[in-house]
């Protein structure tokens, strides 16, 4: 079980979704989990090693490092990547279900197309569109909020070289150094922009939908 | 997502490049990125252990070593490699669009109607236009890259010892990189490979121009 699990269900949305949707996806995994995978997690692979205190006060590293870093980038960017990509399940799942209706009512004798059953292409109208919009809804609410998270726990974006730690069993205050502080800034940093890109492009499908929908209705009633 | 994955998803592009195409993405795949994978990865490895500075001071160590590796060369390539192979992502995208809308319109007018392409993965109007665009960004991206290695690491080599005299290190402190010979060739091989593809991208953009 590993990101390419992820990839596999997900490369399945790919098919029923709109383009801006199909230009989502390839970022986020190209510019997303592909990052986070071959890159983020070296930089991040030696952090608590390499956190470096000005004392030899046993278990004083252990806590400053535990309070300074309370849960690691990398956790939460692997938890806002699996939240952000579980909306598009809504979608898989209804669309699944769309299909094995229509097979029911095929079996029980109705008559159903069955070019159009077998086509695999579902368009977007009716509940799926609900579905599909709200998927989009709880995405640009997911990223918001680990956005937040980040900015709250982390107090901005940008790692500090030197924290100044007096937790118990600390003796006063104690000099405490990050490793590859830059280098994690830098990631940080692009991280967050991809993740911004990501929002402005599920705001623009939203918008996309939105106005495709009022468009349609009013071609309906003149 | 791997690089085997990142792989696989490019191969597709060589159906629709031109030979020089496909030898530059011969040429990504087995000089940069196999190389990047094998051999570059392990030197780069121990590079934060192995730093090795003339002091007793704690945190000396970790400051020299960020201020004079803001960002490593590995994750540089790793990002190099992933911006400058996107491109042809591009070009697959937009044939999937041409094949999406040729199939849209047999849907629409039934199976004997005149075809809007007549191969959708000849390099014809948008897709000229599509192609020549993820060139010129290839190349920019490259040219970008070595700048900022350049920027970061004076003649792209390393020195054995730097002199680091920054707080937390007491006056001066001598700092010892490890493998910097290693290191120096890995870094000059995949500056020579990058300056090869940038030739190869402008030198096709030229015969593309020509061709027209």
């Amino acid at each position: 079980m590993d990101w390419g699990t992820l990839q596999d269900v997900l490369g399945g949305v790919n098919k029923h979704s709109t383009s801006i949707g199909k230009i989502w996806l390839t970022v986020l995994f190209i510019f997303r989990i592909m990052i986070l995978v071959v890159a983020a997690e070296r930089v991040w692979g030696d952090e608590q090693q390499d956190f470096v205190c000005n004392t030899l006060q046993p278990g004083c590293k252990n806590v400053c490092y535990d309070h300074f870093f309370p849960i690691s980038h990398i956790r939460l960017w692997a938890l806002q990547l699996i939240f952000v990509s579980t909306p598009a399940l809504l979608v898989a799942m209804h669309v699944a279900y769309t299909r094995h209706e229509k097979k029911r009512r095929f079996r029980n004798g109705e008559k159903i197309d069955i070019e159009e059953l077998k086509n695999e292409k579902i368009h977007i109208r009716g509940s799926l569109w609900w579905t599909y919009t709200s998927s989009i809804f709880f995405r640009i609410v997911f990223e918001a909020v680990f956005m937040y998270v980040f900015y709250y726990m982390y107090d901005g974006f940008q790692m500090p070289r030197l924290v100044k730690c007096n937790a118990w069993p600390c003796p006063n205050i104690v000099d405490c150094f990050v490793s590859r502080p830059t280098e994690k800034t830098t990631f940080t940093i692009f991280m967050l922009a991809v993740s911004g890109i990501c929002m402005m492009l599920n705001l623009a499908e939203l918008c996309y939908l939105v106005v495709k929908i009022c468009m349609k209705e009013s071609r309906k009633t003149t | 997502m791997n690089w085997g994955v990142f792989e696989g998803l490019l191969s597709g592009v060589n159906k629709y490049s031109t030979a020089f195409g496909r030898i530059w993405l011969s040429l990504v795949f087995i000089f940069r990125l196999l190389v990047y994978v094998v051999a570059a990865e392990r030197v780069w490895s121990d590079d934060h252990k192995d730093f090795d500075c003339n002091t007793l001071q704690p945190g000396c160590t970790n400051v020299c070593f960020d201020h004079f590796f803001p960002v490593s060369h590995i994750r540089l390539w790793a990002l190099q490699l992933i911006l400058v192979t996107c491109p042809s992502l591009l070009v697959i995208m937009h044939v999937a669009y041409r094949e999406d809308r040729e199939r849209k319109n047999r849907e629409k007018n039934g199976e004997n109607c005149p075809r809007l392409y007549s191969n959708t993965g000849k390099k014809h109007g948008g897709l000229w236009w599509t192609y020549l665009l993820s060139l010129v960004f290839k190349a920019g991206v490259d040219v970008v890259f070595l700048y900022i290695f350049y920027h970061f690491y004076r003649n792209y080599t390393l020195p054995r010892v730097v002199k680091c005299e920054l707080p937390p290190c007491p006056n001066v402190v001598d700092c010892f990189i490890s493998r910097p010979t290693e290191k120096n060739v890995f870094t000059l091989f995949m500056v020579v490979t990058a300056c090869i593809c940038v030739v190869l991208s402008l030198v096709e953009a030229a015969y593309l121009i020509g061709k027209r």
